[in-house]
């Protein structure tokens, strides 16, 4: 058993769902109890779907259990595939029904349907909700397309006069800004020429699918969905997979030098392409160097996300990580080359200890991790799911491609204090209106909610620090002095200064304590 | 698939009819998101999955605590497989969990669908670790299984177990009156007000705000339901030799007034005291829902299946909003506790328990009602397809009883509809 509360991803079969939510003519069929309906307003409220997702729960009950489910699976199919008329029908268990072993995919491959069933293994007591995504969406390809595999050793047929094209696969109902990626991917391709084949499974019906083999190559968009599916084509249609994930500016020119070279025609980088090497060279961003940051979530999008931080915002990544196992190993690789120690935890409350005991000056992360930053009054901007309603907006906010760095330029420096204005607060720090309390103009709205935020944060630094504390004190001047800290370093500071005075068996603290522990540790 | 049963035998009794097949509610397991905000020193462990845990914070929505005092063990492969007790784990979970929360007083073990059907027992789980931490936590067993409880019947498993957790302890005095179900802070207090203007108490709470003061019912108790789905609850009590008073539920003017009046009644309370009471409030309920039954009037509503409040909220909104009442479906109908309020409502449409989705969507289809009250994750297709919804996890969630909601209450109905009347995108 494992204690958990509050979880990043949801069971296996709500990945499930996410795959047939995003596609047109697939049905699922899970095999369930009535509360596992929740997962509707994950669609409904979370994404605004103007549709219930495409899926019929069997609604088994506790009496149902001593007669014959099996007949009830039965029913529920025909019910299901008259009432929809799908394509292609899903079929597969959530966490209670697996315990039932009814074999509901077994039972409709036997009774005679006449649309194509693919069924589904969800392992709901050891996967997640990224996995059952990943697993649906390959058992779809593979199961469409497997009798379409060409004999070992044939060649695949020359496209003689058409133009180059690739499928994008991985993009999915309540994954993070995908709408707007594959808008923005698919212009940034058709300007060179490239044209999208198919792009799967946001949109796509099951005789897409079919046509997957036309394309020139795959592009693995997001890999925790795609990731298996691409590898499946390459080795069974010998068709290469694009991986570069392209977020952030250098990634997406990598990215398209990725597909020129796969597809062998001419790419020619323009430096114009986005305004985030502009507004990062800029000198007000001067103010964003060296601002520690915290990244977290899923695999694609903190690698993606330490690369821009490091590499396009210079900032200090002080800490990166993930609640995929799974995907544990790109995060892994990024964080070492960055000199960290990659945080592989899906457990909530450690990742808010970390984030604690680091201090960063903004967090990268999840939704999980907003409600942390919130809490510890530190500036937030949510990269990856699991998100929340905001998180799905009205305007085109795509996070990949050049408008995607523009758009991540804007929503990470947005949080911040703007440079001219940190300036000034450092300045007139001791000025009544640009003091501690006084919040950033553009956040003004949020300032009395801050406000007292900020003192929960000077008290919980305060409590935390009680132990210590009992023994330590600040003589007058020393906490006068702290005071002139800037507000956003000041806990830091304080924390660091009583380390070194039980350190090195100093009660009072004064000034020269302050400053020999600056000393200390800036080293 | 359908059996139709009688009601009642009253000579207006509604036919209900049982309708089977695929439902879109929520299980037992979410009443714990209001539970656990009420009773403040109980943390809620449900033994379940992943969806469990998933299920109750998608529920919880937003209301991220530092810590919430609820949590999931996730049974996981080897639980299942034989190769972890399934009881030592437990154990393990449990002593990690207190270990971190020493404020905790009262543990309930939450039942979920897999721990039911492997059979996990959680009442000899909490026997066992009773005898562990007696005099520090309390453990407490139910079950909010989806095979066995929808939605709301979770609170009724849990205070059930409560009241038979009580069961025989004479430590402390029997309250005269219990107010049974969950209702807001606010809403409590004015009651509490009321009750000792009209001299009647000592009065007790179910759930009470601390797990340590549950009131205990003797058999001078009575007991008064302020929630209409508490089926076992009530059986519970009534074990104990409480009396049931028999009174429609506190929503709107009318409704509160007469769920007063029958405890004012087996009081012995005069009525010219009830009527100084109760005068100043009642007149400003009715004032309230007035300004609201002007946008209310007329218009059509259709209940899908959530709550087991859809009866009482149908009875109010026909009585006191002047709305039409067309299509009634309810997750569970209890013909003995909702006995006052089908006699109040008298001629409405024939309600159906249960209920399959896609029937019953397809019957709003064909209806079209101005407001059709469902649950949140129907609610944005329904708007898409042009039909005005509300949806009614926030008539659980809002505090709505007694006579200073009544207009809040109403609000909550017309609202929608003033939106969808001002809106020119």
């Amino acid at each position: 058993m494992e204690l958990s509360l509050w979880t990043y991803e949801g069971p296996p079969h709500v990945g499930a769902i996410r795959i047939a939510n995003s596609m047109r003519g697939v049905h699922l069929l899970l095999h369930a109890p009535q509360g596992d309906s929740y997962a509707d307003l994950l669609f409904t409220m979370i994404e605004r779907d103007n549709h219930r997702p495409p899926v019929t729960y069997t609604t088994f009950q506790a009496r149902d259990l001593g007669s014959d489910t099996a007949e009830l699976v039965l029913n529920s199919i025909h019910a299901a595939v008259e009432k929809h008329k799908p394509q292609v029908l899903l079929v597969g268990d959530s966490c209670t029904a697996e315990l039932i072993q009814d074999q509901p995919g077994s039972l409709a491959t036997s009774c005679g349907l006449s649309v194509p069933v693919v069924p589904i293994e969800m392992l709901a007591y050891s996967r997640k909700e990224n996995w059952g995504a990943g697993e649906t969406f390959y058992s779809l390809v593979r199961g469409l397309l497997q009798s379409r595999v060409p004999a070992p050793g044939t060649e695949p047929a020359p496209r003689g006069g058409q133009p180059p094209s690739v499928n994008l696969l991985g993009p999915s109902s309540l994954g993070f800004r995908c709408r707007d990626d594959v808008r923005e991917i698919t212009q940034l391709l058709a300007q060179m020429g490239v044209r999208v084949n198919v792009c799967a499974p946001l949109n796509a019906s099951p005789g897409d699918l079919l046509r997957l083999p036309d394309a020139d190559a795959n592009v693995c968009l997001y890999p925790e969905i795609a990731g298996p599916s691409c590898d499946w084509l390459q080795r069974n249609f010998k068709q290469p997979t694009i991986k570069t994930v392209p977020i952030g500016v250098g990634a997406t020119r990598e990215f398209l030098a990725e597909v020129a070279e796969t597809l062998g025609i001419e790419y020619a980088p323009d430096a114009t392409d986005s305004r985030l090497p502009w507004y990062s060279r800029s000198v007000d961003s001067t103010y964003l160097t060296g601002k520690r940051v915290f990244v977290f979530g899923d695999a694609t999008h903190v690698v993606a996300a330490a690369r821009i931080a490091h590499e396009e915002l210079a900032f200090e990544v002080v800490g990166m990580g993930t609640y995929s196992r799974e995907q544990a190993r790109a995060v892994r690789t990024a964080a070492t080359e960055l000199g960290l120690k990659a945080l592989i935890s899906d457990d909530y409350l450690e990742v808010e200890r970390v984030i604690s005991e680091l201090q960063p000056e903004l967090v990268l992360g999840t939704q999980m991790e907003r409600h942390i930053a919130k809490r510890l009054g530190v500036p937030c901007a949510v990269i990856s799911t699991p998100a929340h309603v905001q998180d799905y907006p009205a305007r085109y906010s795509p996070q990949m491609g050049f408008e995607g760095a523009n758009v991540i330029f804007d929503s990470w420096v947005h949080p911040l204090m703007m440079g001219l204005e940190e300036h000034l607060l450092a300045m007139f720090r001791d000025d009544f209106e640009f003091n501690d309390s006084a919040q950033p103009s553009h956040l003004a709205a949020e300032g009395v909610a801050k406000r007292s935020e900020n003192t929960a944060v000077n008290d919980s630094i305060h409590s935390e620090d009680a132990d210590a504390a009992a023994e330590l004190t600040w003589d007058l001047n020393a906490e006068r002095e702290l005071r002139k800290i800037p507000f956003f370093v000041r806990g830091k500071a304080k924390r660091n200064t009583e380390k070194f005075a039980a350190d090195t068996g100093v009660s009072v603290i004064n000034v020269n304590t302050l400053y020999e522990a600056k000393a200390h540790y800036s080293r | 698939m359908s059996e139709a049963v009688l009601a009642s035998d009253g000579d207006r009794s509604p036919v209900v009819t049982v309708e089977r097949g695929q439902r879109a509610v929520f299980c037992g397991l979410t009443s714990i998101v209001w539970l656990h905000r009420k009773i403040q020193d109980a943390f809620f462990l449900v033994v379940g999955s992943r969806t469990c845990a998933h299920l109750l914070q998608s529920a919880a929505g937003v209301m991220i605590f530092a810590e919430p005092r609820f949590a999931t063990a996730i049974l996981q492969d080897r639980d299942l497989a034989g190769m972890a007790d399934c009881h030592e784990e437990l154990d393990r979970v449990v002593e990690e969990l207190l270990s971190r929360r020493p404020e905790i007083k009262t543990l309930f073990l939450v039942g979920s669908c897999p721990s039911e059907v492997i059979k996990l027992d959680l009442n000899n789980a909490a026997g066992r670790l009773q005898t562990r931490y007696d005099g520090r936590v309390r453990m407490v067993a139910y079950s909010g299984s989806g095979i066995e409880t929808t939605f709301t019947q979770g609170e009724d498993k849990c205070l059930a177990e409560l009241v038979a957790a009580n069961s025989g302890r004479t430590d402390r005095e029997s309250p005269a009156l219990i107010i049974a179900g969950t209702l807001s802070d606010i809403v409590e207090d004015q009651f509490q007000r009321i009750f000792d203007d009209l001299g009647i108490g000592p009065i007790a709470f179910l759930p009470a705000r601390s797990g340590d003061t549950m009131p205990i019912a003797g058999p001078h108790t009575r007991v008064l339901l302020a929630q209409p789905y508490l089926t076992e609850t009530a059986q519970a009590l009534k074990g104990q030799g409480a009396k049931l008073l028999n009174a429609p539920f506190p929503l709107g003017a009318e409704g509160t007034l007469l769920w007063l009046k029958a405890a004012a009644d087996e009081f012995g309370v005069t009525d010219s005291l009830f009527n100084e009471v109760t005068a100043a409030p009642l007149a400003r309920a009715k004032q309230a829902v007035g300004y609201q039954r002007e946008k209310l009037r007329g218009k059509r509503i259709a209940f899908l299946p959530d709550s087991q409040l859809e009866l009482p909220l149908a009875r109010f909104l026909a009585r006191e909003c002047d709305m039409n009442v067309e299509s009634i479906t309810t997750p569970f109908h209890d013909p003995q506790i909702m006995a006052s309020e089908l006699t109040l409502f008298g001629d409405h449409p024939d309600m159906i328990e249960g209920g399959d989705l896609e029937t019953r969507l397809d019957h709003v289809r064909q209806l079209r009602p101005d407001l059709t009250v469902c649950g949140m994750g129907i609610a944005n297709p329904l708007e898409a397809e042009g039909l005005r919804s509300k949806w009614s996890i926030e008539l659980i969630f809002s505090p709505i009883q007694g006579f200073d909601q009544a207009g809040d209450l109403a609000g909550l109905f017309s609202r929608p509809l003033s939106r969808a009347a001002q809106l020119e995108v």
